[in-house]
């Protein structure tokens, strides 16, 4: 955005070159360091692609099969690289494709910049070929949106679009270009990124007043417990938090997105909370004197059943957006800002402790749960094999350096709860919408933002099925991602859920598969069918090995169920191991 | 294995209300969309807002929305906060009804010769505020500017002389605690002055621009 003393200067200084608002946008996307877009042309969007012809050395642009395979590549990308995606879809359908992973990513506050061709802008609200109203369609699943009708708003909304994207909670925000506007020339001298908006506040003003309260209350607690949540890893602050953590000596409990924010060998890492997390997180929510919960959003999934969530425990809330602090759980001490900032404060003030007695506890729930859980899921006697396995199998190959990205079901609380992480930004999943899906093209846009890392998807026979086409995107582009499909020939867990809540009625979850590995064969890729268990570890070194893009459909025994579970409407602490 | 969770649904849903009229007030940017934006937020949690106003500010390019709802505290602060927290939005404030000074516009129209013939004009206007508008020889307007309840009686007296329409603003209200609103909105705008709503130029040019 120009501000207000600089255009002036920056205009004088370059001469206006006259281009077009489709290689403008290009250029910006270059000048705001965009490496990788993914995308589907259109007529709407075809001044873009045209242009796009002569970026082809600057700009990676994936062709994808479809334009929410497209959108979740972009997540993928975003959440392993840490970079925003971008992503180009045409009017109508290849904009309203895109609102599925739009939601996806504001629940999940992952950066995403999309770019929607529009319709001529003397034809809106015509009904004309194409034609939809996608900024009223895309307004409650974007941070910003904005339709853009005249090439000379380019530079400054593509600059806001950045910013906004990237800054404060991040989020998606669309960008809507009519035809015109693409094809107008227009003089344009040189792009200014945005820095600052009068109306919008990224981040709210560090006051470290509560910070001390904060620390005094975490130094009197005798039985503190932290949770964290992605606001580390968005935040960049997985070393402020390590600091904290080590010196307060405080075990700590992962939501979902946030894990390998902090290692999961580390010591005060004592793992998952939630419906499907571990005994020790749940059980002891409810007995904590101090909660601290730092970039998290207390989710449903998270808290069960609210009115017996932690009523004994003080709690201290960091996070960058204030309307999270009280949203679902009564704060005693709120910590605005952005915890790169706030947890070094904090650190400062707290005395460094052990809490040895206290910690204990999580290790009996611990051998508690894999008396009566673990140990039979990673290590099962019976014939069959489980989920469980083929992650522990997987994490002794990998030994938690690889990128898992996984879809939504059984699959993916077993692999969350299973699988090593030694870094941050190595656990990508649909958290808070719960796409089934998500995982094939999310794994494709992971490689893609970091193609130094071995990036494995674990997905269920459901979700494959949902975007297999992105297979063609793979063959296409020759990107190496390890797929398995871990095959229960159920959409299990809605199964599960019939079986302990609706009296084993199971009502259209039985789902059929084609024959992965002949899919696969079609679209040139390596497949192999594990039935056995001598089979499995040989089969993941194999994928793991191979050059190249690998599918590896795993038989999984039919009727598993993920435990332990906090029953829906059930307090934490009800939390069951089988 | 069966978890039976009835007995806890209902025990959720027995919880007291206590909710009554509150006022939102919010400064935001001139932009399209941003009503949108806003109504959303009311919509997605099937509120319905009571009265909506929205008009420039006495800054030019700073709007001010007016929102009634009727419900519970702990509803409303979230939701100013979901409102604040929209790009375009600058500041949102919530009260009660105590907390403000509120006033409604409405309009009547009724036919001159009935009203002159049956009630006098003259007691009308004074004993319900109102103000004569317009009056021609067929028809009158009156306007009164009050509470809901104060609008609603003169409707009532209208009703039988033949009223012909009747129309009602959206509520204003000012806040008793506003000390440094207007100091503060002219700061901001002389430090930060606000860009131009953008609208679409080619909707009345079709012939003349493009063909493909
Ligand atoms: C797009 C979408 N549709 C439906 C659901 C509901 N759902 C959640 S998990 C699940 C079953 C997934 O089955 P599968 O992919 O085989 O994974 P499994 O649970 O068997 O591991 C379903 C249908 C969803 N999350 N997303
Ligand atoms: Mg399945």
């Amino acid at each position: 955005m120009f501000t207000k003393e600089e255009p002036i200067r920056l205009l004088q200084e370059k001469a206006p070159q006259t281009m077009s608002g489709a290689e403008m946008t290009l250029r910006a996307l270059l000048a705001e360091s965009v490496d990788t877009v993914f995308g589907y042309p259109g007529g709407a969007i075809i001044p873009i692609y045209d242009a796009l012809f002569d970026f082809k050395e600057q700009l990676n642009h994936v062709l994808v099969r479809h334009e929410q395979g497209g959108i979740h590549a972009a997540q993928g990308y975003a959440r392993a690289s840490g970079k925003a995606g971008v992503v180009f879809a045409t009017s109508g359908p290849g904009a309203t494709n895109l609102v599925t992973g739009l939601a996806d990513a504001l629940i999940d506050s992952t950066p995403l910049v999309c770019i929607t061709g529009q319709v001529f802008a003397h034809l809106l609200g015509t009904d004309a070929f194409q034609e939809t109203d996608i900024i009223n369609i895309t307004t409650p699943v974007t941070k910003w949106n904005y339709q853009v009708t005249e090439a000379s708003q380019l530079p400054e909304a593509l600059a806001k679009a950045f910013y906004i994207a990237r800054s404060g909670r991040p989020g998606p925000v669309l960008i809507d270009i009519t035809k015109n506007a693409q094809q107008q020339k227009f003089g344009f001298s040189e792009y200014t990124p945005c820095t600052h908006i009068r109306s919008y506040r990224p981040a709210p003003i560090v006051r470290p007043e509560y910070v001390a309260r904060a620390a005094a209350l975490i130094n009197q607690a005798k039985r503190p417990f932290v949770l964290w949540g992605q606001g580390i890893i968005l935040g960049a602050a997985e070393q402020e938090f390590l600091a904290f953590i080590e010196k307060s000596g405080i075990p700590a409990a992962w939501a979902i997105l946030g894990a390998g924010a902090l290692p999961t060998g580390h010591p005060l890492n004592v793992g998952m909370l939630g419906m499907h997390g571990n005994y020790g997180p749940n059980m002891l929510t409810n007995e904590c004197d101090v909660l601290i919960a730092i970039g998290m959003r207390f989710d449903d999934r998270v808290t069960g059943r609210l009115d017996k969530y932690a009523r004994q425990a003080q709690v201290i809330h960091l996070d960058i957006d204030p309307t999270e602090i009280d949203k679902n759980v009564a704060t005693t001490v709120p910590v605005w800002g952005d915890c790169k900032e706030t947890l070094p404060l904090l650190t400062e003030l707290i005395e460094a402790k052990n809490h040895p007695a206290w910690r204990q506890r999580f290790e009996q729930f611990q051998t508690e749960e894999v008396a009566a859980v673990i140990q039979d899921e990673l290590f099962p006697t019976s014939d069959e094999l489980t989920m469980g396995e083929v992650i522990q199998q997987l994490n002794e190959l990998t030994l938690g350096e690889a990128i898992v990205v996984t879809d939504v079901g059984q699959h993916q609380m077993v692999a969350c709860r299973y699988a090593k992480f030694n870094h941050s930004r190595s656990n990508i999943t649909s958290g808070g919408l719960g796409t089934m899906g998500f995982a094939l093209p999310a794994a494709i846009g992971a490689r893609f933002g970091r193609p130094d890392r071995t990036v494995v998807a674990i997905i269920g026979d459901g979700g494959i099925q949902m975007t297999i086409q992105e297979l063609g995107t793979i063959m296409q582009t020759g990107v190496d991602v390890k797929i398995i499909i871990l095959n229960n020939q159920f959409l299990g867990m809605v199964r599960q859920w019939q079986e302990l809540f609706n009296d084993r009625r199971y009502s259209f979850v039985n789902i059929a598969s084609p024959d992965y590995v002949t899919v696969a064969s079609g679209y040139s890729i390596s497949g192999k069918r594990v039935l056995e268990r001598r089979e499995l570890k040989s089969s993941l070194q194999e994928i793991l090995n191979h050059a190249g893009s690998f599918l590896l459909e795993v038989m999984v025994t039919k009727e598993n169920n993920i435990f332990p579970m906090v029953p829906q409407g059930c307090s934490v602490s009800e939390i069951r191991l089988r | 294995m069966t978890f039976d969770n009835r007995e806890k649904i209902k025990i959720m849903s027995e919880q007291p209300i206590d909710s009554q009229e509150y006022n939102i007030t919010a400064y935001t940017e001139n932009q399209i969309g941003l009503l949108n934006r806003i109504a959303i937020i009311f919509s997605r949690r099937k509120i319905n807002i009571e009265s909506l106003n929205t008009s420039p500010s006495e800054i030019d390019g700073i709007h001010r929305f007016n929102i009634v709802i009727h419900e519970t505290e702990d509803v409303v602060r979230k939701i100013a906060k979901q409102i604040e927290k929209q790009v375009e939005v600058l500041k949102v404030n919530y009260n009660t009804n105590q907390e403000v000074i509120w006033q409604e516009m409405a309009l009547y129209k009724v036919p001159t010769d009935i009203i002159a013939e049956k009630a006098s004009v003259e007691r009308l206007l004074r004993e319900y505020g109102a103000r004569a508008v317009v009056i021609r020889r067929d028809y009158t307007v009156f306007e009164t500017t009050g509470h809901r309840e104060e609008t609603d009686n003169l409707i009532e007296v209208l009703q039988p002389y033949g009223l012909i329409e009747f129309v009602r603003s959206a509520r204003i209200a000012i806040i008793k605690h506003s000390d440094g609103f207007n100091r503060k909105l002219r700061e901001f705008e002389r430090t930060e002055p606000g860009s131009e709503v953008i609208e679409n130029e080619f909707l009345n040019s079709r012939d003349k621009v493009f063909t493909m």
